[in-house]
């Protein structure tokens, strides 16, 4: 057993384990932070298949941004935890069924032979000087470049979505606007009345 | 060594779990999120594996996008959540049956 | 000759059609002239051509080809033989006959022309049945003649019975014409032609298989065709058990009475019978089903006759009775003896229809003989030529019933298929009957006291020309058409071979006219009628208060009688009600509950009743949704993995 198939193991049980706790923990706070636990795992287990740029991305963008997010969220959410958990121990026989099923029946794809995984020898490590970012960048920008600018406009469209989404505005709020004040005119605020002169008493009917 | 099928339990063994945890958390869509989220861990984690063992980039390529549209897809989740919260005051997944037929 | 044989019908449907058409613009007077006119040239065309097919000229031929479809052709075709030419002079004659009685009978009728056209029509519908020598044509003209019967039954539209008595007839019709056009849908699938003459051939040669009727019993064809065909002889010659429109269609005007519903229409039943006759030579089940219930009808009507007391209704029934004779004589093979007595029939008949209707407008349409009497002074003519009708009907030589019913019972008498030895006695009784209440007609009509008022007797006098003519005419034929035609009907000699003469009646009955009578002396019939016109006597002049007494001592007979054995309550019962209660039945279960509740609201019902479920499906929870794709998943790989 080589070191890195102990690495690689301990990371997998790490895995599991923060990802049962992500889903059995009663406190939603507890369970982001396992998440966290989660993809700082399989970012290490990535690193081990020589994906260094991915798994930095994700403990960047996930780590850092998305499950920043979360957690914001969910401390701004008043949450009624006790309540959150009802039902969890009437719905686990049946989730546990049916993940049960799913997993053997993958287990029995992946274990059977049929795709002759086995054959599939792990390849040599890449040299010193290989980089993985430049291979990835070399791709996505040449073969991969339409399918990328379409990532960026997804971005793009899901930032619009959740500013216009979560946007509220607040009538009741008084505001100030600066723009109106300068382009205020004469006519806006003045108004010249034509009084009739040259009426007597007495004329009035 | 570690063959190529043990990446693959472990990604069976997260993707079954995350299923469990869409089972069991029919109150907090909060967590229901994070499950999904693990769900789509579970499938990179194929892809990088069989990337690595066909000595193919183009698999860590789809992981990449893959990120990306699950970025986007829990910020506006969670933007979802917020309104949900602001005009529900509750993200009881029961309390949502507006879809009801 | 084509020509006219094609310009006789035709001249009868373009009278009708100037009659109908433009008779409001003509008038009365050129509506009949033109009508008569019409008719009158028929009659001698008629005549023309009776005497060039006795030369020997018979004409068998389509002269249009109307349709053709599925190899079947359907033609209009004529086959003019010797049957046709008697049938077409009958028709032609007595139809002449009243179109010149009602000129003087229908002549304050605000419907003058509209019968005229009718009658016109009529004509035509009857010649084209007599001369058709297809199934097609015969079934057009068969149902025409139906549609101006029940036109003409319910001439008087405004009277409620006239209504009920055309629809009755119209109704039994149709259950005869079922029949006939099942015997000439078999006919057509059997022979795969419609025409006379390549059935007649195909049926003697034919030796197919038996049809398997209901119960696993074997039929004949040639038996089930012919007791269709007859099924339609029977509603249309009114016998037993479809015979009860024929005494409502009295509500018709008289002169129509006496042309469709005695002379011709009604014979039309058995003239198809013997034009068929080729077809029923081939089936002694056939004859014998036709023997007994022309048995039947003579025998069961003229009893009711006995006891009616409408002057019309009475010759109805001896009508009916004498159609019995006809069918009887069909029955026995015997098919030119019954066109002869169909034939004298015509004449007779319609003269005492005509008499009767004569006798009617004297009495300002008073119908109930109980109200008449001693009428002999005031109407000699009637009086006479009724005398001459009421003879022949009664069967005394030398009148024309008498040879031709003679002839009848004679064959009967030789016949022995089955059923002939209870034909006989009946027609035997039905001869004591027929005398009796003839006799009683004229002995109740004419004889005796006068029974009405004082102030119709005033002005009571002899009926116009326009009515005494026809009688007299018709009373020349009815005093000497049997001594004419009794040598070469009985020979087969005046059919030739368009009928069937069988050889087993041939030279049973061989007698010149004279010949006939005195051997008339020896045999019972003569003696039986007289008998029945001497009871008449008895009855009605000598002890005028015998027949009441003898009604109130059998009162069960009497009014079974009166009741004509309560075929009409049953008919009424069993099919009106029947009808009725199984028509509530399917509007209430098989309509209401089934179709709409089933069939319609039912499927609407399941329809929501499946939605009512599939849309629990649809919970809006979304994750039920996720529950569903999970379940889908592990499905598909359950079944990737195993299949």
């Amino acid at each position: 057993m080589t070191l890195l198939s102990v690495v690689f193991y301990v990371l997998a049980a790490v895995l599991v384990g923060s990802s049962a706790m992500v889903i059995s923990v009663r406190n939603p706070v507890k369970a982001a932070l396992f998440l966290v636990l989660c993809f700082f795992s399989a970012a290490c287990i990535w690193i081990t298949l020589e994906a260094e740029f991915l798994a930095i991305t994700l403990v960047l963008v996930y780590v850092g941004a998305v499950m920043v997010l979360f957690l914001f969220v969910v401390m701004m959410l008043d949450i009624d935890i006790v309540q959150m958990r009802e039902g969890f121990t009437r719905y686990l026989p049946v989730g546990a069924v049916i993940a049960g099923i799913m997993m053997v029946e993958i287990a029995l794809v992946v274990l059977s032979g049929r795709f002759e995984l086995d054959n599939v020898a792990r390849p040599a490590g890449q040299p010193a000087d290989y980089s993985n970012t430049r291979e990835l960048g070399l791709l996505l920008y040449t073969d991969y470049v339409l399918a990328f600018e379409v990532a960026g406009l997804i971005l793009l469209v899901a930032i619009v979505a959740a500013i216009a989404l979560t946007l509220r505005r607040r009538p009741e709020t008084l505001y100030q606007k600066p723009s109106m004040q300068v382009q205020v005119k004469k006519s806006d605020r003045l108004r010249v009345v034509d009084v009739p002169s040259g009426t007597r008493q007495g004329d009035v009917e | 060594m570690i063959p190529l099928s043990h990446y693959l339990v472990l990604s069976a063994v997260l993707f079954a779990l995350s299923v469990v945890g869409v089972f069991l958390n029919r109150k907090n869509l909060v967590i229901i999120l994070m499950a999904i989220e693990l769900l789509l861990l579970a499938v990179n984690i194929n892809f990088v594996a069989f990337s690595h063992y066909l000595g193919d980039p183009a698999g860590q390529v789809f992981v990449f996008f893959i990120l990306t549209v699950a970025a986007a897809e829990a910020a506006i989740g969670l933007a979802i959540l917020i309104l949900l919260f602001r005009n529900r005051h509750s993200i009881n997944v029961q309390d949502l049956d507006q879809l009801k037929g | 000759m084509e020509t006219i044989y094609i310009l006789i019908p035709l001249l009868c449907l373009a009278a009708s059609i100037v009659a109908g058409v433009t008779g409001h613009l003509i008038g009365k007077v050129w509506t009949h002239r033109v009508t008569i006119a019409a008719v009158g040239l028929a009659l001698i065309l008629s005549l023309l051509v009776a005497v060039d097919v006795f030369r020997g000229n018979v004409f068998q031929g389509s002269v249009y080809t109307w349709a053709i479809s599925g190899g079947v052709s359907f033609e209009i075709g004529f086959l003019i033989d010797r049957l046709t030419v008697v049938m077409m002079s009958v028709v032609a004659f007595v139809s002449l006959m009243v179109h010149i009685y009602t000129v003087g009978y229908m002549h304050d009728d605000p419907g003058y022309t509209r019968f005229f056209s009718y009658i016109s029509l009529f004509t035509f519908a009857m010649l084209m049945l007599v001369m058709a020598n297809n199934f097609l044509q015969l079934f057009f003209g068969w149902e025409a003649v139906g549609l101006v019967s029940y036109l003409l039954i319910g001439f008087w539209h405004e009277r409620e019975s006239a209504i009920a008595a055309n629809m009755k007839a119209f109704l039994v019709n149709r259950v005869g014409d079922l029949g006939f056009i099942l015997g000439i849908a078999a006919v057509l699938y059997l022979f795969g032609s419609l025409d006379y003459a390549t059935v007649f051939t195909g049926a003697q040669n034919y030796n197919g298989d038996p049809v398997i009727g209901p119960l696993g019993f074997k039929w004949e064809w040639m038996t089930v065709i012919c007791l269709l065909l007859f099924v339609g002889a029977m509603g249309k010659s009114a016998q037993v058990p479809l015979h009860v429109w024929l005494p409502d269609s009295m509500e018709g005007p008289t002169p129509i009475s006496a042309l469709i519903h005695a002379a011709t229409m009604v014979t039309a039943g058995i003239f198809m019978v013997a034009r068929m006759s080729p077809l029923f030579e081939l089936t002694t089940t056939a004859l014998s089903v036709v023997l007994v219930i022309g048995a039947v009808t003579a025998l069961l009507m003229a009893l009711v006759g006995l006891v009616q007391n409408d002057i019309k209704r009475v010759v109805a029934y001896s009508t009916l009775s004498q159609l019995g004779y006809m069918t009887v004589a069909l029955g026995v093979s015997a098919y030119s003896v019954s066109i002869f007595h169909l034939a004298t029939h015509a004449f007779f008949k319609a003269l005492l229809f005509l008499a009767a209707g004569s006798v009617i407008i004297a009495l300002h349409h008073e119908q109930d003989m109980r109200r008449m009497g001693g009428l002999r002074r005031s109407m000699p003519v009637t009086y006479i030529t009724a005398v001459i009708g009421s003879l022949a009907l009664a069967g005394i030589p030398p009148f024309a019933g008498f040879f031709s019913k003679d002839a009848i019972i004679e064959a009967v008498h030789l016949s022995n298929i089955p059923g002939s030895g209870f034909a006989y006695i009946a027609v035997l009784s039905g001869v004591v009957i027929t005398a009796f209440y003839s006799f009683r007609l004229i002995f109740m009509v004419f004889h005796g006291k006068p029974r009405f008022s004082d102030q119709t007797s005033s002005h009571l006098h002899e009926s116009p020309r326009s009515v005494t003519i026809p009688l007299i005419l018709l009373a020349i034929p009815s005093l000497a058409a049997g001594m004419l035609m009794v040598e070469s009907a009985l020979s087969g000699a005046l059919f030739g071979n368009s009928i069937e003469y069988p050889s087993a009646a041939e030279g049973a009955v061989q007698y010149t006219a004279l010949g006939m009578v005195l051997h008339g002396f020896f045999t019972p019939p003569l003696w039986l009628a007289v008998t029945g016109i001497a009871l008449a006597w008895l009855f009605y002049i000598r002890y005028p208060l015998l027949p009441g007494l003898i009604s109130s001592r059998l009162t069960l007979i009497y009014r079974v009688l009166l009741r004509k054995y309560g075929f009409d309550e049953l008919y009424q019962m069993v099919f009106a009600n029947g009808g009725r209660s199984f028509g509530n039945w399917l509007w209430g279960f098989i309509d209401i509950k089934l179709i709409d509740g089933l069939a319609v609201n039912g499927t609407a019902n399941v329809v929501g009743w499946i939605s009512g479920i599939a849309r629990r499906l649809q919970s809006g929870y979304v994750y039920h949704y996720a529950f569903a794709m999970i379940i889908g998943l592990v499905l598909l790989m359950s079944w990737k993995l195993w299949a």
